[in-house]
């Protein structure tokens, strides 16, 4: 929503009901909630809403996407929760830049610890009010008042949640003050209510962005550069209009083409005679970590605790490794994709990303018009893992249909994807450590260089700790991934620690306990060891069994691996991972997304690699680029460490950070040799 | 040129104006509006494009569409029958086999082929069978899953018929 007025317009376009708005701190709505600028700050900001129809049914509107996580699902169960109606029942409307309020975005596994609680809040206030109206209305004492399966129900009267509004709105607002059901009541959230749109999914029905169909629709192409800094000195697109239908844009250094079929616009995105003048002598790959560290600043770490040099003397022992990661690649199966369509001077916009508001600046910064004239609207998406933050299939649409004043469509090819997207940040990680005879940790001194700081705070207890995060230079553009430098770090932190426990002679599992306080890490770890079997038997020749745990973003795992190394090649055999992540929302989905982590994970633990030369990817192909297939999938167990008397947290990213160091030091045990890069050379 | 002007597909003649060395997967998907079949590389590497020639899984990106002419082609909208999902279809709800569903049109399309070959494949042969197939959120275990399931249906189905 772009304004108070068109706010009101809305909700006078709702009709009769209850509308309950969700009013969060200005300190919560930097996330949720419109933003805050400049002076005219107000205290309190709207960060969702929800409307109960006369007919009962329950519309929610939240500017997060649904990409794959469930939240779609899991956000109506916190909604179905609290009103005590059936899922069936809600409807969720999400990121659509038009119909509900600002959103930062969804990422950082924030739904479900800042968006579900405001929602089930809305949800509690909206049952309240309805049960007061009822007890007016009834002439009957509120305590005789239930609501229950979507009704109203008092002294053998009943009425849907809607009716009793009779044609009036009732619109109210709510703060912080809400009492919601405790997980341990619940009856619908923390069950396992399957994908609310599946059916769509399994029928082909659902419409992602790539999917959009406007009457008179044009396909648009770019001509993307032959190098990254390349410059477009001439254009000769004359063989290119001869096309007919062909529109060819060009604005400085853009230039693309639009045509009624896709293999016309092809057709003529080859015509297209371009001569470019490239950067030379860009880095590549095999310089890359010693590019990065010769390009690293100073870091600063904010929580670091007693001094190293110290706990380095305290040591019997002490410990100096580096480990690397390379730059990967999100490959969302539904690469960037967006359709453009101009009606007079408003620009409305389909297409699948993690941040619909911040595509919609983005698209009004590019035409330099208000954001009020832009309508980001975003089908549920075919996945983004952290890959799909920007706008550009967006804006090179628009741009088209601008200049051809017909709507446009523009799909990347898996291609440009690899090549123009941006990947997870590559990086160096170098660890000093001090430990003691008998297995305490006295000293951790932790240098990332690029990749990131997330994950990189120990659970461990040590008395003299320091974790810095040097920025870099990256040779290549670089962003946000599922759990982004959490796996990096863990990888090195965890390899680490068996390299420390191999030193001592100690069995990993004991060592990693004598050095953890943290009750609900040690308690993930416990887990994992005893279902894993940890320390029951040894690995038949040529396996080996690793362990691993891992908290970022509020929630702990551990991992076991058993992984069988023949030929040089490791094969993953068996993962078992614990998680916590407080209260369980919905224990089948929370399966599904650690099950997919971990698979997610073995890509960038054995094989995936963004290899690049002289500003050129190399590899941008799924025939030249490796990621997971079903033959790669190991036996893989969940345990789910359910603690209801915790507020859920979110699970999306954490539980892909602990498959690589259980494997790297399940790799080591097989053959005696230690992998300290990602991907894995064995 | 030479042009594609009919094609069969989940049952009905439609008529197409296409030439012949178009990709089947852009007729369907932009002159026919079957959107279920998906790009997702355009090189036949990860099976989001697939659908039925006769019965057999093809990659449509990379099937030009003249091969389909006077042929079967059956995508993800014909499936369904009178309302009543393929039983792979229902068993990809049953386990929930999917998370962001870009790939599920594609993957169910490999498992009905697969489904028709062999009655009742085991876990090494799904796996065999449908690796071609890439599902980027991970959901593999639980795609075997259904397939293994929808294969156990459907043999316990024919014996009842």
């Amino acid at each position: 929503m772009t304004s108070e007025l068109t706010r009101r317009d809305f909700l006078s376009a709702l009709g009769g009901g209850v509308v309950v708005l969700c009013v969060v701190e200005a300190a919560d709505a930097q996330e949720s909630g419109r933003r805050a600028r400049g002076g005219d700050a107000r205290p309190q900001e709207i960060s969702a809403w929800l409307h109960i129809g006369e007919d009962g049914m329950v519309a929610v509107y939240t500017g997060k996407a649904e990409m794959g996580q469930n939240i779609r699902t899991s956000l109506s169960q916190a909604v179905a929760e609290e009103l005590h109606a059936p899922v069936a029942s809600i409807r969720m409307i999400m990121a659509d830049t038009d119909l509900v309020p600002y959103d930062m975005g969804t990422f950082g596994s924030r739904t479900t610890p800042t968006m579900a609680p405001q929602l089930r809040k809305a949800a509690a206030a909206a049952r309240e009010a309805l049960v007061e109206l009822a007890t007016s209305k009834w002439g009957v004492d509120r305590a005789a008042v239930q609501v229950a399966d979507g009704r109203i129900i008092a002294a053998g009267r009943s009425a849907g949640l809607g009716e009793l509004t009779g044609g009036q709105q009732l619109v109210h607002k709510i703060g912080a003050d809400v009492t919601l059901t405790p997980a341990i009541e619940w009856k619908i959230a923390g069950h396992s209510v399957p994908k609310v749109d599946g059916r769509d999914m399994v029928t082909g029905r659902h419409r992602f962005a790539s999917d959009v169909k406007r009457a008179g629709l044009l396909h648009g192409k770019v001509l993307r550069p032959v190098a990254f800094g390349a410059k477009l000195v001439n254009l000769d697109d004359a063989a290119a209009k001869q096309i007919p239908g062909v529109i060819v844009l060009r604005e400085g250094e853009f230039a693309a083409v639009a045509a009624p079929d896709a293999a016309t616009a092809e057709r003529a995105l080859s015509a297209l005679k371009a001569e470019w003048k490239t950067e030379e002598g860009q880095p590549s790959d095999s310089q890359l970590f010693a590019y990065l560290k010769a390009h690293a600043e100073a870091g600063e770490d904010r929580q670091a605790r007693g001094s190293i040099d110290q706990g380095l003397a305290d040591a019997d022992h002490k410990l100096s490794q580096t480990y690397t990661v390379a730059y990967i690649a999100h490959t969302p199966l539904e690469p960037r994709a967006a359709v453009a369509e101009w009606t007079g001077d408003k620009l409305t916009v389909w297409t699948g990303t993690q941040r619909p508001f911040g595509v919609r600046e983005e698209l009004a910064g590019a035409f330099g018009i208000p954001q009020e004239r832009v309508r980001v609207i975003v089908p549920d998406t075919g996945s983004g893992y952290g890959g799909k933050h920007s706008g550009e299939a967006a804006i090179e649409a628009a741009r088209l249909a601008k200049a051809s004043g017909k709507p446009v469509k523009l799909v990347w090819t898996r291609q440009e994807e690899f090549t123009w997207g941006y990947v997870r940040p590559a990086g160096v990680i170098e660890i000093t450590s001090g430990v003691k005879n008998d297995g305490r940790l006295t000293a951790w001194d932790f240098h990332n260089y690029n990749s990131g700081s997330s994950g990189a705070q120990i659970t461990y207890d040590i008395p003299h700790h320091r974790i810095l995060f040097h920025p870099s230079k990256s040779p290549l553009r670089q962003g946000s991934y599922r759990g982004l430098a959490a796996t990096a770090n863990h990888f090195a932190r965890e390899s680490h620690m068996d390299e420390i426990a191999q030193a001592l002679h100690m069995d990993p599992l004991e060592f990693r306990l004598k050095n953890l306080k943290d009750e609900r890490q040690r308690a993930v770890l416990l887990a994992a060891a005893e279902k894993f079997g940890w320390g029951k038997q040894k690995p038949e020749a040529g396996h080996g069994f690793g362990l691993a745990i891992g908290f970022e973003k509020g929630s702990y795992l551990a991992a076991g691996a058993e992984v069988a190394v023949e030929g040089g090649r490791p094969k993953i055999v068996r993962v078992v991972e614990s998680f916590e992540c407080g209260a369980v929302v919905n224990p089948d989905h929370l399966r599904n997304q650690v099950e997919g982590s971990v698979i997610m994970a073995i890509g960038g633990a054995l094989f995936e690699q963004i290899r690049f030369e002289n500003g050129r990817i190399v590899n941008p192909k799924l025939s030249q680029y490796r990621v997971p297939r079903f033959s790669d999938v190991p036996v893989i167990e969940t345990v789910l460490v359910d603690r209801k008397d915790l507020a859920p947290i979110g699970a999306g990213e954490t539980p892909i950070v602990g498959l690589a160091p259980a494997v790297a030091n399940a790799i080591f045990q097989a053959t005696g040799k230690r992998p300290r890069s990602l991907p894995m050379v064995v | 040129m030479p042009r594609v002007i009919e094609l069969n597909v989940n049952g009905a003649a439609r008529r197409v104006n296409a030439s012949s060395e178009r990709s089947l997967l852009s007729v369907l998907r932009d002159d026919l509006d079957l959107t279920g079949a998906k790009y997702g590389c355009g090189e036949g590497q990860c099976g989001a494009c697939t659908v039925l020639l006769d019965g057999e899984a093809v990659r449509s990106c990379i099937t030009p569409v003249s091969r389909a002419a006077g042929k079967r082609v059956t995508t993800i909208e014909g499936l369904e029958q009178d309302g009543r999902l393929h039983p792979l279809q229902e068993a990809f709800l049953e386990t929930g086999a999917m998370q962001c569903g870009y790939c599920t049109p594609g993957m169910i399309m490999s498992g009905v082929s697969l489904l028709a070959k062999g009655a009742n494949p085991n876990d090494a042969e799904i796996v065999h069978g449908m690796q071609g197939n890439i599902c980027r959120c991970g959901t593999y275990p639980r795609i075997v899953a259904a397939v293994r399931m929808a294969g156990l249906h459907m043999k316990t189905q024919r014996r009842a018929s």
